[in-house]
C-alpha cells in the first residue's frame, strides 16, 4: 500500500508542484493519473520512488517511509519499485538481456553485478520477462536494433525481471503510435491482472485511462480534484479536472490491435 | 501608430563605443607584442636566403641513416604507448569524479575539476624536464611526463563527453535501487566507453608528436639525435629525423582516425 500525507511539492522558482496531496493505493490497482500537462502528474509519480524530492509530508510504502530512508534503505525500498518512462531509458549500446538484467542489482553484491556473474535464476527471469511481453527471441540482439513499441516492452520486462511490487509508468505510450499503444497498454493491463502487480500510469489519452483504468486519479494545478473508481470518471468530471471541454487530441481513438 | 513603424531603428552609440573600445584594446596589444618581440621585416627578408642554404644542406637526406635512427624512433613510440595507457588509466576516477551527473555534490567535482585544470596548465616540456632532473636523464622522465600530459588531456575530453550521455539510464538504474558502482557500470560506462577509446587514441596521436621532441630536454626517444644533429650542422642527419618522423606521425594519424571513426 502507497500512502501520501500531506505532501506538497514547492519547485525552486516557486511553482508548486504538488499541493497537500493525501492519497492511499491498495494492492492490486491499476490506477491512471491524468491532468493537464504542467498539472503535477509525472511529480507526483516520481515523488514515490523519489526521482523527485517533495518539500513536505510524507509518503510511507507497505509501511516504511521513503522520504525518511537513506542510502541503504532507499535503495531496498527502489528494488520493489519498477519504473517505465516515457523514452524507455535503455542503453541502446547494450543488449536486450542486459538490459532486463540491470533490474536485478539490487538483488546481488555490487561486484557480482558489475562482473555479470547472474545466476542461472536470474537468466531464467529475464527471458520469462521477456517471453511475458511477448519478444522473447529478442534477447541477445542490441536494444538499438528494436522498434520503439519492443523497447518499452524491454523496459516492462526490466521491471518483471526486477521482482517489482510495484509499476510506475510516467507517460509509456507517449512516443508511440496508436497500434503498439494498445499493445504496451495490454502488457500494462495483463501484468497487473495476473500477477497482481500494482500499477501506475500517467496518460494523458481518456480513452485508454477509462479503458484500461480501474481507478482514476484527476490533478490540476497541483491539487487532487478528482479521485474514484473509473465508472465514476464521466465526461463531465474530465471537464473539470481540465477545466474545459475535452478535445479530440485528448482520444487516441479506436485502433484495431 | 504608423508612422512610428516606419521609421528606422537606430544604432545604439554604446555599441559603437564599445566597439572602438576594443579595437584600440587589440591594437594596443599588437604593438606591444610586436615590440617584445623584436619583429623586424628586413631581418626576416635578409635571412630568406638562409633557409635556401639550409634546405640545400637538408637535401639529399641521408637514407642509410634510418637503420640508426630505428630504435630511438621505437623508444620515442614506446614513450608515447605506455605514457598514454598509464594516463589513460589513472584518468579513470578522475574523469568520473569530474562529471557532475556522475556525482552531484559540487564539492567533489569542483575538487576534481581544480586538480585537473592545475595538472593541464603544466606544459609538455616542462614536465619532461621536471621528470628529468628528478629521474634522471632517459626515456623514464619522457614516459612520465607523457603519463601527467595524456592523463591532462583525456580527462578533459572525457568528462566533458561523460556528461552529454543519454539521462534516460542513469535515471533508470536510480530507479532500480542501483548503489554508485553500478550505476556507474551498468549505465555510465556502456555509454561512455567508445568515445573514451576514441579520446585515448586522439591522445596517443598527441603524444607521439609530443615525446619526439622530448629528447631536446634530455628525456629519451628521437629527439635526442635530433637535438646532436643540429649541434653539430648534420643536417642531411637532420632531414632523416624530419622525414621518418613525418611518415611515423602520419600512418598513426591515419591509423588512428580510421579506428575512431569505426569507434563513433
Amino acid at each position: 500500500m502507497i500512502e501520501f500525507n500531506n505532501v506538497t511539492k514547492v519547485y525552486p522558482n516557486g511553482v508548486v508542484g504538488l499541493d497537500n496531496i493525501n492519497l492511499k493505493i491498495n494492492p492490486g490497482e491499476f490506477v491512471i493519473i491524468v491532468g493537464l500537462s504542467g498539472a503535477g502528474k509525472s511529480t507526483l509519480l516520481r515523488s514515490i520512488n523519489r526521482l523527485h524530492e517533495i518539500s513536505s509530508g510524507e509518503i510511507i510504502i507497505d509501511g516504511k517511509s521513503i522520504t525518511k530512508a537513506k542510502g541503504a534503505d532507499l535503495r531496498r525500498i527502489r528494488r520493489d519499485i519498477g519504473m517505465i518512462f516515457q523514452n524507455f531509458n535503455l542503453v541502446k549500446r547494450v543488449s536486450v538481456i542486459k538490459n532486463v538484467l540491470s533490474g536485478r542489482v539490487g538483488y546481488h553484491s555490487t561486484l557480482r553485478t558489475i562482473l555479470g556473474l547472474w545466476p542461472k535464476r536470474d537468466v531464467e527471469l529475464a527471458l520469462d520477462a521477456l517471453a511475458r511481453v511477448n519478444i522473447p527471441d529478442k534477447a541477445y540482439i542490441r536494444a538499438d536494433q528494436l522498434s520503439g513499441g519492443q523497447q518499452q516492452r524491454v523496459s516492462i520486462a526490466r521491471a518483471l525481471a526486477q521482482e517489482a511490487k510495484l509499476i510506475l509508468a510516467d507517460e509509456p505510450v507517449a512516443s508511440l503510435d496508436p497500434l503498439t499503444t494498445r499493445q504496451v497498454m495490454d502488457d500494462l493491463q495483463r501484468i497487473n491482472q495476473e500477477l497482481g502487480i500494482t500499477t501506475i500510469v500517467n496518460l494523458h489519452f481518456l480513452d485508454l485511462a477509462r479503458e484500461y483504468g480501474t481507478r482514476i486519479i484527476g490533478l490540476r494545478a497541483g491539487k487532487l480534484v478528482f479521485d474514484g473508481p473509473v465508472e465514476e470518471a464521466t465526461d463531465d468530471v474530465f471537464s473539470e479536472i481540465y477545466g474545459r471541454q475535452i478535445r479530440k487530441d485528448e482520444l487516441l481513438g479506436n485502433v484495431e490491435a | 501608430m504608423a508612422q512610428q513603424a516606419i521609421q528606422k531603428p537606430k544604432a545604439p552609440v554604446s555599441s559603437k563605443i564599445r566597439f572602438t573600445v576594443i579595437f584600440l584594446i587589440l591594437l594596443a596589444l599588437y604593438v606591444i607584442a610586436y615590440r617584445g618581440t623584436d619583429f623586424a621585416l628586413g631581418d626576416l627578408i635578409s635571412g630568406l636566403p638562409r633557409i635556401g642554404t639550409m634546405l640545400s644542406q637538408l637535401w639529399p637526406p641521408d637514407f642509410n641513416y634510418f637503420v640508426d635512427i630505428l630504435t630511438p624512433m621505437l623508444q620515442t613510440l614506446q614513450i608515447a604507448i605506455l605514457g598514454t595507457t598509464f594516463g589513460a588509466l589513472f584518468a579513470i576516477p578522475f574523469i568520473l569524479l569530474a562529471s557532475r551527473n556522475v556525482f552531484q555534490s559540487r564539492w567533489v567535482t569542483g575538487i576534481a575539476r581544480m586538480v585537473l585544470n592545475f595538472v593541464r596548465t603544466i606544459p609538455d616540456m616542462l614536465l619532461a624536464g621536471l621528470f628529468v632532473a628528478v629521474v634522471g636523464i632517459g626515456p623514464l622522465a619522457g614516459m612520465l611526463a607523457m603519463v601527467v600530459f595524456s592523463f591532462g588531456i583525456i580527462t578533459k575530453l572525457a568528462y566533458e563527453s561523460v556528461e552529454a550521455i543519454d539521462p534516460g539510464p542513469l535515471e533508470a538504474m536510480t530507479a532500480v535501487g542501483a548503489n554508485k558502482w553500478q550505476f556507474i557500470s551498468f549505465a555510465v560506462v556502456p555509454q561512455a566507453l567508445p568515445s573514451f577509446v576514441a579520446y585515448i587514441l586522439y591522445t596517443f596521436e598527441i603524444c607521439v608528436r609530443a615525446s619526439a621532441i622530448l629528447g631536446l630536454v634530455g628525456a629519451g626517444g628521437i629527439g635526442m639525435h635530433l637535438q646532436i644533429a643540429l649541434d653539430t650542422f648534420q643536417y642531411q642527419h637532420v632531414a632523416s629525423i624530419i622525414l621518418f618522423t613525418l611518415v611515423v606521425v602520419i600512418l598513426i594519424d591515419t591509423l588512428s582516425t580510421y579506428v575512431r571513426e569505426k569507434l563513433l
